[in-house]
Protein backbone atom coordinates (compact mmCIF):
# COMPACT_ATOMS: atom_id res chain seq x y z
CA UNK A 1 0.00 0.00 0.00
CA UNK A 2 1.15 3.32 -0.47
CA UNK A 3 2.08 5.88 1.81
CA UNK A 4 -1.28 8.13 3.29
CA UNK A 5 0.66 10.89 2.29
CA UNK A 6 0.51 10.27 -1.41
CA UNK A 7 -3.05 10.23 -1.74
CA UNK A 8 -5.74 12.91 -2.36
CA UNK A 9 -9.44 12.21 -1.14
CA UNK A 10 -13.21 13.87 -2.35
CA UNK A 11 -15.96 12.94 -1.30
CA UNK A 12 -19.65 13.88 -3.32
CA UNK A 13 -23.66 13.44 -2.79
CA UNK A 14 -24.76 12.74 -5.58
CA UNK A 15 -28.23 14.57 -5.48
CA UNK A 16 -31.04 11.95 -6.97
CA UNK A 17 -33.58 13.22 -9.96
CA UNK A 18 -31.76 16.28 -10.38
CA UNK A 19 -30.40 15.84 -14.55
CA UNK A 20 -29.42 19.38 -14.09
CA UNK A 21 -27.09 19.10 -11.18
CA UNK A 22 -25.77 15.20 -12.18
CA UNK A 23 -22.05 15.61 -13.36
CA UNK A 24 -20.78 18.15 -11.00
CA UNK A 25 -19.15 15.58 -9.63
CA UNK A 26 -17.02 14.25 -12.66
CA UNK A 27 -16.55 17.86 -13.38
CA UNK A 28 -14.72 18.46 -10.09
CA UNK A 29 -12.55 15.24 -10.95
CA UNK A 30 -12.03 16.29 -14.51
CA UNK A 31 -11.04 19.80 -13.12
CA UNK A 32 -8.63 18.59 -10.13
CA UNK A 33 -7.11 15.88 -12.78
CA UNK A 34 -6.18 18.65 -14.72
CA UNK A 35 -4.72 21.02 -11.89
CA UNK A 36 -2.47 17.69 -11.15
CA UNK A 37 -1.27 17.31 -14.89
CA UNK A 38 -2.01 14.39 -15.37
CA UNK A 39 -2.12 13.20 -19.99
CA UNK A 40 -5.77 14.72 -21.01
CA UNK A 41 -7.24 11.21 -22.51
CA UNK A 42 -6.42 9.81 -19.07
CA UNK A 43 -8.87 12.56 -17.32
CA UNK A 44 -11.31 11.99 -20.80
CA UNK A 45 -11.43 8.48 -19.29
CA UNK A 46 -12.29 8.75 -16.06
CA UNK A 47 -14.30 11.92 -17.06
CA UNK A 48 -16.29 9.33 -19.04
CA UNK A 49 -16.35 6.80 -16.76
CA UNK A 50 -17.63 8.49 -13.23
CA UNK A 51 -20.07 10.60 -15.67
CA UNK A 52 -22.11 7.52 -16.77
CA UNK A 53 -21.87 6.03 -13.04
CA UNK A 54 -23.22 9.51 -11.48
CA UNK A 55 -26.25 9.42 -14.23
CA UNK A 56 -27.36 5.80 -13.72
CA UNK A 57 -26.88 6.52 -9.76
CA UNK A 58 -29.29 9.81 -10.63
CA UNK A 59 -31.79 7.32 -12.71
CA UNK A 60 -31.95 4.15 -10.60
CA UNK A 61 -30.91 4.96 -7.35
CA UNK A 62 -32.12 8.54 -6.39
CA UNK A 63 -28.27 9.44 -5.63
CA UNK A 64 -25.70 8.30 -4.03
CA UNK A 65 -21.88 9.07 -2.93
CA UNK A 66 -19.02 9.31 -4.81
CA UNK A 67 -15.61 8.52 -3.38
CA UNK A 68 -12.44 9.00 -5.29
CA UNK A 69 -8.62 8.46 -4.76
CA UNK A 70 -6.28 10.07 -6.41
CA UNK A 71 -3.24 7.57 -5.26
CA UNK A 72 0.29 7.80 -7.27
CA UNK A 73 -0.39 5.53 -10.39
CA UNK A 74 -4.21 4.99 -10.54
CA UNK A 75 -7.76 6.92 -9.59
CA UNK A 76 -10.32 5.04 -8.14
CA UNK A 77 -13.89 5.95 -8.09
CA UNK A 78 -16.28 4.14 -5.96
CA UNK A 79 -20.15 4.91 -6.44
CA UNK A 80 -22.70 3.58 -3.66
CA UNK A 81 -25.81 3.98 -3.44
CA UNK A 82 -28.91 2.60 -1.87
CA UNK A 83 -30.90 2.00 -5.20
CA UNK A 84 -33.01 -1.06 -5.91
CA UNK A 85 -29.48 -2.79 -7.00
CA UNK A 86 -29.13 -5.23 -10.39
CA UNK A 87 -30.81 -8.67 -10.31
CA UNK A 88 -28.51 -9.87 -12.91
CA UNK A 89 -25.24 -7.91 -13.40
CA UNK A 90 -24.25 -9.86 -16.32
CA UNK A 91 -27.15 -8.85 -18.44
CA UNK A 92 -27.38 -5.10 -17.17
CA UNK A 93 -23.55 -5.29 -18.40
CA UNK A 94 -24.77 -5.73 -22.46
CA UNK A 95 -24.64 -2.82 -24.48
CA UNK A 96 -27.90 -1.52 -25.14
CA UNK A 97 -29.69 -3.20 -22.48
CA UNK A 98 -31.61 -0.50 -20.11
CA UNK A 99 -34.36 -0.62 -17.36
CA UNK A 100 -34.99 2.93 -17.33
CA UNK A 101 -38.15 4.74 -17.62
CA UNK A 102 -39.13 6.15 -21.30
CA UNK A 103 -38.85 9.96 -19.26
CA UNK A 104 -35.69 9.22 -19.03
CA UNK A 105 -34.60 7.63 -22.22
CA UNK A 106 -36.72 10.85 -23.75
CA UNK A 107 -34.33 12.63 -23.04
CA UNK A 108 -31.29 11.06 -24.19
CA UNK A 109 -30.58 8.70 -21.00
CA UNK A 110 -31.10 5.62 -20.27
CA UNK A 111 -29.83 4.01 -23.92
CA UNK A 112 -28.37 1.05 -21.83
CA UNK A 113 -24.88 2.24 -22.69
CA UNK A 114 -23.87 3.32 -19.11
CA UNK A 115 -22.69 0.20 -17.32
CA UNK A 116 -20.64 -0.74 -20.94
CA UNK A 117 -19.25 2.93 -21.33
CA UNK A 118 -18.17 2.95 -17.72
CA UNK A 119 -16.61 -0.59 -18.18
CA UNK A 120 -15.04 0.67 -21.81
CA UNK A 121 -13.69 3.72 -20.43
CA UNK A 122 -12.59 2.41 -17.00
CA UNK A 123 -9.27 0.15 -16.89
CA UNK A 124 -10.59 -1.92 -13.84
CA UNK A 125 -14.29 -2.54 -13.02
CA UNK A 126 -16.06 -3.82 -10.29
CA UNK A 127 -19.44 -3.76 -9.35
CA UNK A 128 -20.78 -5.13 -6.00
CA UNK A 129 -25.03 -4.98 -5.88
CA UNK A 130 -27.41 -6.72 -3.51
CA UNK A 131 -31.46 -6.34 -4.55
CA UNK A 132 -33.15 -4.28 -2.47
CA UNK A 133 -29.95 -2.47 -0.55
CA UNK A 134 -28.01 -0.95 -2.79
CA UNK A 135 -24.90 -1.38 -5.52
CA UNK A 136 -21.58 -0.25 -4.94
CA UNK A 137 -19.95 0.31 -9.18
CA UNK A 138 -16.04 0.69 -8.50
CA UNK A 139 -14.16 1.98 -11.29
CA UNK A 140 -10.24 2.41 -11.93
CA UNK A 141 -8.05 4.29 -14.55
CA UNK A 142 -4.36 3.55 -14.73
CA UNK A 143 -1.90 6.50 -15.14
CA UNK A 144 0.50 5.53 -18.34
CA UNK A 145 3.46 3.68 -16.91
CA UNK A 146 6.67 6.28 -16.78
CA UNK A 147 9.68 5.08 -18.63
CA UNK B 1 12.42 41.61 -55.67
CA UNK B 2 13.72 44.16 -53.31
CA UNK B 3 15.86 42.56 -49.88
CA UNK B 4 12.80 44.02 -47.70
CA UNK B 5 10.68 41.16 -49.40
CA UNK B 6 13.18 38.69 -48.59
CA UNK B 7 12.08 38.20 -44.54
CA UNK B 8 14.37 35.52 -42.96
CA UNK B 9 13.41 32.77 -40.20
CA UNK B 10 14.88 34.71 -37.66
CA UNK B 11 13.07 37.55 -38.30
CA UNK B 12 10.41 36.06 -38.28
CA UNK B 13 10.93 34.38 -34.97
CA UNK B 14 11.94 37.69 -33.39
CA UNK B 15 8.34 39.20 -34.68
CA UNK B 16 6.69 36.31 -33.33
CA UNK B 17 8.50 36.66 -30.34
CA UNK B 18 7.49 40.69 -29.49
CA UNK B 19 3.98 39.62 -30.37
CA UNK B 20 3.51 36.81 -27.82
CA UNK B 21 3.34 39.44 -25.03
CA UNK B 22 0.80 41.49 -26.78
CA UNK B 23 -2.07 41.81 -24.80
CA UNK B 24 -5.76 43.02 -25.96
CA UNK B 25 -7.63 43.73 -22.93
CA UNK B 26 -6.02 46.03 -20.56
CA UNK B 27 -6.49 48.20 -17.00
CA UNK B 28 -6.75 52.12 -16.58
CA UNK B 29 -5.73 51.75 -12.96
CA UNK B 30 -7.06 55.35 -12.45
CA UNK B 31 -10.73 54.48 -12.86
CA UNK B 32 -10.55 50.74 -11.54
CA UNK B 33 -12.64 50.75 -7.93
CA UNK B 34 -11.16 47.70 -6.99
CA UNK B 35 -14.68 46.60 -7.03
CA UNK B 36 -15.12 42.59 -7.78
CA UNK B 37 -17.66 42.76 -11.04
CA UNK B 38 -15.09 42.00 -13.43
CA UNK B 39 -13.82 39.17 -11.05
CA UNK B 40 -16.37 37.51 -10.56
CA UNK B 41 -17.24 37.48 -14.44
CA UNK B 42 -14.22 36.03 -15.57
CA UNK B 43 -15.05 32.46 -16.87
CA UNK B 44 -11.18 31.82 -16.65
CA UNK B 45 -10.85 32.90 -13.33
CA UNK B 46 -8.10 35.40 -14.51
CA UNK B 47 -8.79 38.44 -12.52
CA UNK B 48 -7.74 39.37 -9.45
CA UNK B 49 -8.01 42.22 -7.06
CA UNK B 50 -5.16 43.22 -5.25
CA UNK B 51 -4.67 46.71 -3.64
CA UNK B 52 -7.78 47.62 -4.81
CA UNK B 53 -6.81 47.32 -8.49
CA UNK B 54 -8.14 44.44 -10.71
CA UNK B 55 -5.44 42.92 -12.38
CA UNK B 56 -5.27 40.41 -15.36
CA UNK B 57 -3.08 37.46 -15.16
CA UNK B 58 -2.31 37.53 -18.74
CA UNK B 59 -1.43 33.77 -18.94
CA UNK B 60 -4.79 32.91 -18.19
CA UNK B 61 -6.96 35.48 -20.27
CA UNK B 62 -8.82 34.21 -23.33
CA UNK B 63 -9.73 37.98 -24.42
CA UNK B 64 -13.18 37.03 -24.20
CA UNK B 65 -14.11 40.37 -23.23
CA UNK B 66 -16.69 39.72 -20.45
CA UNK B 67 -14.49 42.36 -18.12
CA UNK B 68 -14.88 44.70 -20.46
CA UNK B 69 -18.28 44.47 -20.60
CA UNK B 70 -19.46 44.14 -16.99
CA UNK B 71 -17.08 47.41 -16.06
CA UNK B 72 -19.32 50.06 -14.94
CA UNK B 73 -15.80 51.92 -14.57
CA UNK B 74 -14.57 51.71 -17.85
CA UNK B 75 -11.34 50.80 -16.16
CA UNK B 76 -11.02 47.85 -18.65
CA UNK B 77 -10.46 48.54 -21.52
CA UNK B 78 -9.88 46.93 -25.09
CA UNK B 79 -6.42 47.34 -27.25
CA UNK B 80 -6.20 48.22 -30.89
CA UNK B 81 -4.06 50.29 -33.16
CA UNK B 82 -4.39 53.76 -33.65
CA UNK B 83 -6.16 54.96 -37.07
CA UNK B 84 -3.02 57.13 -37.42
CA UNK B 85 -0.78 54.20 -38.14
CA UNK B 86 -2.52 54.12 -41.97
CA UNK B 87 -0.56 57.08 -42.78
CA UNK B 88 2.30 54.56 -42.67
CA UNK B 89 1.07 53.00 -45.86
CA UNK B 90 1.05 53.78 -49.71
CA UNK B 91 -1.56 51.34 -50.43
CA UNK B 92 -4.14 50.80 -47.93
CA UNK B 93 -6.78 47.51 -47.66
CA UNK B 94 -9.69 47.31 -45.17
CA UNK B 95 -10.81 44.38 -43.97
CA UNK B 96 -14.30 44.97 -42.51
CA UNK B 97 -15.85 42.04 -39.94
CA UNK B 98 -18.95 40.92 -41.75
CA UNK B 99 -20.69 42.11 -38.14
CA UNK B 100 -19.78 45.94 -39.39
CA UNK B 101 -22.93 45.41 -41.64
CA UNK B 102 -25.46 45.11 -39.27
CA UNK B 103 -24.41 48.58 -37.09
CA UNK B 104 -26.21 50.87 -39.81
CA UNK B 105 -29.70 52.40 -39.85
CA UNK B 106 -31.32 53.59 -43.16
CA UNK B 107 -28.79 51.16 -44.63
CA UNK B 108 -30.63 49.56 -47.95
CA UNK B 109 -27.65 48.50 -49.55
CA UNK B 110 -24.35 46.72 -47.96
CA UNK B 111 -22.42 48.33 -50.39
CA UNK B 112 -22.54 52.07 -48.74
CA UNK B 113 -20.28 50.44 -46.05
CA UNK B 114 -17.38 49.86 -48.23
CA UNK B 115 -17.71 52.89 -50.23
CA UNK B 116 -17.95 54.80 -47.30
CA UNK B 117 -14.55 52.92 -45.97
CA UNK B 118 -13.01 53.79 -49.51
CA UNK B 119 -14.06 57.57 -48.86
CA UNK B 120 -12.51 57.34 -45.56
CA UNK B 121 -9.32 56.33 -47.60
CA UNK B 122 -8.90 53.00 -48.08
CA UNK B 123 -7.99 52.04 -51.27
CA UNK B 124 -9.09 48.38 -51.31
CA UNK B 125 -11.86 47.14 -49.39
CA UNK B 126 -11.95 42.90 -48.80
CA UNK B 127 -15.02 41.90 -46.84
CA UNK B 128 -14.04 39.41 -44.27
CA UNK B 129 -17.38 37.24 -45.32
CA UNK B 130 -15.46 36.53 -48.57
CA UNK B 131 -12.44 34.56 -46.40
CA UNK B 132 -15.78 33.11 -44.32
CA UNK B 133 -17.22 31.61 -47.79
CA UNK B 134 -14.17 29.89 -48.37
CA UNK B 135 -13.76 28.60 -45.07
CA UNK B 136 -16.95 27.21 -45.56
CA UNK B 137 -16.71 25.75 -48.48
CA UNK B 138 -13.20 23.78 -46.84
CA UNK B 139 -15.33 23.11 -43.81
CA UNK B 140 -18.02 20.83 -45.86
CA UNK B 141 -15.23 19.45 -48.30
CA UNK B 142 -13.48 18.12 -45.03
CA UNK B 143 -16.83 16.83 -43.85
CA UNK B 144 -17.77 15.45 -47.05
CA UNK B 145 -14.31 13.44 -46.87
CA UNK B 146 -15.49 12.06 -43.44
CA UNK B 147 -11.93 12.25 -42.20
CA UNK B 148 -12.49 14.78 -39.38
CA UNK B 149 -13.17 13.48 -35.82
CA UNK B 150 -16.90 14.21 -34.96
CA UNK B 151 -17.99 16.38 -33.93
CA UNK B 152 -15.57 19.03 -35.70
CA UNK B 153 -15.17 22.18 -33.25
CA UNK B 154 -15.40 25.52 -35.46
CA UNK B 155 -12.34 27.34 -34.43
CA UNK B 156 -13.51 30.78 -35.83
CA UNK B 157 -13.85 32.08 -32.50
CA UNK B 158 -10.64 32.89 -31.24
CA UNK B 159 -11.44 33.37 -27.58
CA UNK B 160 -12.99 29.89 -27.64
CA UNK B 161 -10.17 28.24 -29.19
CA UNK B 162 -8.00 29.93 -26.69
CA UNK B 163 -10.39 28.36 -23.98
CA UNK B 164 -9.79 25.04 -25.20
CA UNK B 165 -5.99 25.32 -25.62
CA UNK B 166 -6.06 26.28 -21.74
CA UNK B 167 -8.82 23.91 -20.49
CA UNK B 168 -9.86 21.42 -22.72
CA UNK B 169 -7.17 19.46 -24.19
CA UNK B 170 -8.84 15.85 -24.90
CA UNK B 171 -11.33 18.30 -27.30
CA UNK B 172 -8.13 19.66 -29.12
CA UNK B 173 -8.39 16.41 -31.73
CA UNK B 174 -12.13 17.69 -32.72
CA UNK B 175 -10.85 21.18 -33.21
CA UNK B 176 -11.62 22.51 -37.42
CA UNK B 177 -7.53 22.82 -38.26
CA UNK B 178 -8.77 25.66 -40.70
CA UNK B 179 -7.38 29.49 -40.20
CA UNK B 180 -9.82 32.11 -39.34
CA UNK B 181 -11.35 34.10 -42.02
CA UNK B 182 -9.73 37.10 -41.51
CA UNK B 183 -6.52 35.43 -42.36
CA UNK B 184 -8.06 34.22 -45.73
CA UNK B 185 -8.83 37.30 -46.92
CA UNK B 186 -5.64 39.43 -45.39
CA UNK B 187 -3.80 36.68 -48.02
CA UNK B 188 -5.91 36.60 -50.84
CA UNK B 189 -6.19 40.48 -50.61
CA UNK B 190 -2.22 41.37 -50.11
CA UNK B 191 -1.77 38.93 -52.86
CA UNK B 192 -3.84 40.94 -55.43
CA UNK B 193 -2.73 43.95 -53.93
CA UNK B 194 0.79 43.35 -54.94
CA UNK B 195 -0.26 42.25 -58.15
CA UNK B 196 -2.37 44.90 -59.48
CA UNK B 197 -0.14 47.96 -57.92
CA UNK B 198 3.43 46.43 -57.91
CA UNK B 199 4.69 48.27 -54.63
CA UNK B 200 6.49 46.27 -52.04
CA UNK B 201 4.58 44.54 -49.57
CA UNK B 202 5.80 47.15 -46.82
CA UNK B 203 3.97 49.99 -48.78
CA UNK B 204 1.09 47.77 -48.23
CA UNK B 205 -0.83 47.91 -45.12
CA UNK B 206 -3.97 45.61 -44.54
CA UNK B 207 -6.07 46.74 -41.34
CA UNK B 208 -9.21 44.39 -39.66
CA UNK B 209 -11.78 46.14 -38.03
CA UNK B 210 -12.25 44.49 -35.53
CA UNK B 211 -15.42 43.30 -33.49
CA UNK B 212 -13.94 42.11 -30.35
CA UNK B 213 -10.63 41.92 -28.55
CA UNK B 214 -10.31 38.64 -29.24
CA UNK B 215 -9.56 38.54 -32.91
CA UNK B 216 -7.15 42.12 -32.44
CA UNK B 217 -5.19 39.59 -29.71
CA UNK B 218 -5.27 36.39 -32.08
CA UNK B 219 -3.93 38.49 -35.22
CA UNK B 220 -1.46 40.57 -33.22
CA UNK B 221 0.02 37.32 -31.98
CA UNK B 222 -0.56 35.15 -35.38
CA UNK B 223 -2.43 32.70 -33.92
CA UNK B 224 -2.56 29.63 -36.28
CA UNK B 225 0.10 31.61 -38.15
CA UNK B 226 4.15 31.70 -37.99
CA UNK B 227 3.47 35.56 -38.18
CA UNK B 228 1.25 38.30 -38.13
CA UNK B 229 -1.00 38.41 -41.46
CA UNK B 230 -2.22 42.07 -40.81
CA UNK B 231 -0.40 45.47 -39.94
CA UNK B 232 -3.25 46.96 -38.03
CA UNK B 233 -6.18 46.12 -36.38
CA UNK B 234 -8.88 48.85 -35.39
CA UNK B 235 -12.07 48.50 -33.67
CA UNK B 236 -15.91 48.82 -35.18
CA UNK B 237 -16.35 51.40 -32.03
CA UNK B 238 -13.17 53.64 -33.20
CA UNK B 239 -13.76 54.02 -36.75
CA UNK B 240 -17.23 53.96 -36.49
CA UNK B 241 -18.18 58.41 -36.06
CA UNK B 242 -15.73 58.44 -38.99
CA UNK B 243 -17.60 55.81 -41.31
CA UNK B 244 -21.03 57.28 -40.58
CA UNK B 245 -20.07 60.44 -41.75
CA UNK B 246 -18.52 59.23 -44.87
CA UNK B 247 -21.65 57.56 -45.78
CA UNK B 248 -24.54 58.51 -47.61
CA UNK B 249 -26.98 55.87 -47.62
CA UNK B 250 -29.64 57.32 -49.44
CA UNK B 251 -27.38 57.60 -52.69
CA UNK B 252 -26.67 55.49 -55.53
CA UNK B 253 -23.83 53.09 -54.70
CA UNK B 254 -21.65 51.42 -57.50
CA UNK B 255 -20.28 49.11 -54.52
CA UNK B 256 -21.78 45.54 -54.97
CA UNK B 257 -21.71 43.24 -51.81
CA UNK B 258 -18.72 40.88 -52.26
CA UNK B 259 -19.69 38.34 -50.09
CA UNK B 260 -23.63 36.11 -50.26
CA UNK B 261 -25.64 35.33 -47.50
CA UNK B 262 -23.86 32.41 -46.32
CA UNK B 263 -21.00 34.68 -45.85
CA UNK B 264 -22.86 37.53 -44.19
CA UNK B 265 -24.29 34.95 -41.70
CA UNK B 266 -21.00 34.27 -39.92
CA UNK B 267 -22.06 37.50 -38.19
CA UNK B 268 -24.40 35.49 -35.89
CA UNK B 269 -24.22 33.02 -33.98
CA UNK B 270 -25.85 29.79 -36.08
CA UNK B 271 -23.97 31.32 -39.09
CA UNK B 272 -20.77 29.22 -39.84
CA UNK B 273 -22.93 26.30 -38.81
CA UNK B 274 -25.63 26.70 -41.19
CA UNK B 275 -23.10 27.13 -43.71
CA UNK B 276 -21.33 24.06 -43.52
CA UNK B 277 -25.22 22.19 -45.42
CA UNK B 278 -25.61 19.69 -42.69
CA UNK B 279 -28.74 20.09 -40.48
CA UNK B 280 -26.84 18.00 -37.30
CA UNK B 281 -24.99 21.08 -35.39
CA UNK B 282 -25.02 22.78 -32.17
CA UNK B 283 -24.76 26.71 -31.85
CA UNK B 284 -24.56 28.06 -29.09
CA UNK B 285 -23.71 31.56 -27.82
CA UNK B 286 -21.96 33.10 -24.80
CA UNK B 287 -18.67 32.37 -23.32
CA UNK B 288 -20.87 30.59 -19.91
CA UNK B 289 -22.96 28.44 -22.60
CA UNK B 290 -19.82 27.45 -24.67
CA UNK B 291 -18.28 26.02 -21.20
CA UNK B 292 -21.26 24.03 -20.71
CA UNK B 293 -21.44 22.65 -24.25
CA UNK B 294 -17.42 22.10 -24.20
CA UNK B 295 -17.89 20.07 -20.44
CA UNK B 296 -20.97 17.61 -22.21
CA UNK B 297 -18.46 17.08 -25.26
CA UNK B 298 -15.57 15.69 -22.45
CA UNK B 299 -18.57 13.49 -20.97
CA UNK B 300 -18.68 12.28 -24.67
CA UNK B 301 -22.39 12.98 -24.90
CA UNK B 302 -23.24 14.67 -28.56
CA UNK B 303 -21.60 12.71 -30.46
CA UNK B 304 -23.97 12.33 -32.85
CA UNK B 305 -23.64 15.57 -34.20
CA UNK B 306 -21.67 16.61 -36.88
CA UNK B 307 -20.75 20.46 -36.64
CA UNK B 308 -20.21 22.39 -33.14
CA UNK B 309 -19.98 26.51 -33.84
CA UNK B 310 -19.32 28.26 -30.02
CA UNK B 311 -19.16 32.04 -29.91
CA UNK B 312 -17.98 33.50 -26.97
CA UNK B 313 -20.25 36.58 -27.23
CA UNK B 314 -23.85 36.15 -26.89
CA UNK B 315 -25.29 36.34 -30.09
CA UNK B 316 -22.17 35.75 -32.21
CA UNK B 317 -19.44 38.46 -33.83
CA UNK B 318 -22.21 41.03 -33.65
CA UNK B 319 -22.46 40.69 -29.52
CA UNK B 320 -18.39 41.64 -29.68
CA UNK B 321 -17.63 44.19 -27.23
CA UNK B 322 -16.00 46.79 -29.77
CA UNK B 323 -19.63 46.87 -31.75
CA UNK B 324 -21.88 49.55 -31.36
CA UNK B 325 -25.34 48.56 -31.98
CA UNK B 326 -27.27 45.84 -29.89
CA UNK B 327 -26.16 42.47 -31.07
CA UNK B 328 -30.11 40.78 -31.72
CA UNK B 329 -31.09 44.59 -33.41
CA UNK B 330 -27.51 44.16 -35.52
CA UNK B 331 -28.54 40.75 -36.36
CA UNK B 332 -31.86 41.42 -37.48
CA UNK B 333 -30.50 44.29 -39.79
CA UNK B 334 -28.11 41.99 -41.84
CA UNK B 335 -30.66 39.52 -42.18
CA UNK B 336 -32.30 41.78 -44.28
CA UNK B 337 -30.01 43.43 -46.11
CA UNK B 338 -28.34 40.37 -47.47
CA UNK B 339 -32.33 39.20 -48.35
CA UNK B 340 -31.81 39.43 -52.34
CA UNK B 341 -28.16 38.27 -52.40
CA UNK B 342 -27.06 34.87 -53.88
CA UNK B 343 -26.53 32.00 -51.27
CA UNK B 344 -22.87 32.73 -51.75
CA UNK B 345 -20.78 34.69 -53.85
CA UNK B 346 -17.06 32.60 -53.03
CA UNK B 347 -15.36 29.47 -53.50
CA UNK B 348 -12.16 28.01 -53.42
CA UNK B 349 -12.66 27.40 -57.27
CA UNK B 350 -13.33 30.65 -58.18
CA UNK B 351 -9.94 31.64 -56.00
CA UNK B 352 -7.91 28.87 -57.43
CA UNK B 353 -7.45 27.45 -53.61
CA UNK B 354 -7.41 23.83 -52.38
CA UNK B 355 -8.89 23.01 -49.01
CA UNK B 356 -5.15 22.69 -48.01
CA UNK B 357 -4.13 26.74 -48.52
CA UNK B 358 -6.97 27.29 -45.84
CA UNK B 359 -5.14 24.97 -42.75
CA UNK B 360 -3.48 26.60 -40.20
CA UNK B 361 0.11 27.30 -41.05
CA UNK B 362 1.12 26.24 -37.36
CA UNK B 363 -1.20 24.41 -34.68
CA UNK B 364 -1.75 26.76 -31.91
CA UNK B 365 -0.40 25.32 -28.90
CA UNK B 366 -2.09 24.01 -25.57
CA UNK B 367 -1.49 25.99 -22.60
CA UNK B 368 -0.40 24.06 -19.11
CA UNK B 369 -0.71 26.85 -16.70
CA UNK B 370 -3.51 25.23 -14.91
CA UNK B 371 -1.40 22.14 -13.74
CA UNK B 372 0.04 23.63 -10.13
CA UNK B 373 3.30 21.42 -10.81
CA UNK B 374 4.91 19.78 -13.53
CA UNK B 375 6.19 17.07 -10.28
CA UNK B 376 2.92 14.81 -9.90
CA UNK B 377 3.88 14.50 -6.50
CA UNK B 378 4.24 17.77 -5.52
CA UNK B 379 1.39 18.81 -7.50
CA UNK B 380 -0.78 16.22 -5.33
CA UNK B 381 0.42 17.65 -2.35
CA UNK B 382 -0.68 21.03 -3.46
CA UNK B 383 -4.07 19.78 -4.03
CA UNK B 384 -4.79 18.31 -0.48
CA UNK B 385 -3.40 21.39 0.37
CA UNK B 386 -5.65 23.71 -1.13
CA UNK B 387 -8.81 21.37 -0.29
CA UNK B 388 -7.74 21.82 3.87
CA UNK B 389 -7.26 25.52 3.53
CA UNK B 390 -11.00 25.46 0.84
CA UNK B 391 -12.61 23.52 3.73
CA UNK B 392 -11.38 26.33 6.43
CA UNK B 393 -13.04 28.97 4.43
CA UNK B 394 -16.39 29.87 4.28
CA UNK B 395 -17.60 29.06 1.15
CA UNK B 396 -19.58 32.28 0.11
CA UNK B 397 -17.12 33.21 -3.10
CA UNK B 398 -17.87 36.69 -1.91
CA UNK B 399 -14.40 38.01 -3.48
CA UNK B 400 -13.70 39.92 -0.57
CA UNK B 401 -10.09 38.69 -0.79
CA UNK B 402 -9.82 39.54 -3.85
CA UNK B 403 -9.78 36.24 -5.69
CA UNK B 404 -13.09 35.02 -7.41
CA UNK B 405 -13.91 32.07 -5.35
CA UNK B 406 -13.04 30.59 -1.94
CA UNK B 407 -10.92 27.92 -3.82
CA UNK B 408 -9.13 29.91 -6.18
CA UNK B 409 -8.68 32.27 -2.79
CA UNK B 410 -6.95 28.81 -1.19
CA UNK B 411 -4.55 28.20 -4.62
CA UNK B 412 -3.42 31.71 -4.61
CA UNK B 413 -2.12 31.09 -1.00
CA UNK B 414 -0.98 27.77 -1.94
CA UNK B 415 0.92 29.36 -4.87
CA UNK B 416 2.32 32.22 -2.53
CA UNK B 417 0.14 34.99 -4.48
CA UNK B 418 -2.14 35.37 -1.17
CA UNK B 419 -2.37 35.68 2.65
CA UNK B 420 -4.74 33.54 4.54
CA UNK B 421 -5.67 36.27 6.81
CA UNK B 422 -6.54 38.00 3.41
CA UNK B 423 -9.82 36.48 4.24
CA UNK B 424 -11.99 38.46 6.44
CA UNK B 425 -15.26 36.46 6.64
CA UNK B 426 -13.49 33.02 8.59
Amino acid sequence: MCNSSEILHFEFDVDGENFTSAGTASEHLKNTLKQLGLPSQIIRKAGIAMYEGEINMVIHAKGGKAVISILPEKVRIELVDQGPGIPDIELAMQEGYSTAPDSIRNLGFGAGMGLSNMKKYADYMEIKSEVGKGTTVILEVNYPVQS
Amino acid sequence: MSENTDRTAENEAENKKQNSDFHSVTLDSEKCKGCVACMKRCPTEAIRVRNRKARIHYERCVGCGECIRMCVHRAKRAVYDSLDILNNYKYKVALPAPSLYGQFNNLENLGHVNQGLKRLGFDEVFEVAVGAELISDATRQLLNEGKLKKPVISTACPAVLQLILLRYHSLTENLLDLQAPVDIAARLVREKAERETGLSPEEIGVFFISPCPAKVHALKIGLGHKKPLVDGVFAVSDIYMHLLNAMTPGEPCDEEPQTGILGFAWASSGGEAAAVLKEKYVAADGIENCINILKELEHNRLQNVDFIELNACVGGCVGGVMNIENPFVARSKIRELRKYLPLSKNSLEKYGKTVEDMKWEEVPEISDVLILDSDFAVALRKMREIDTITKELPGLDCGNCGAPSCRAFAEDVINGEADINECNRR
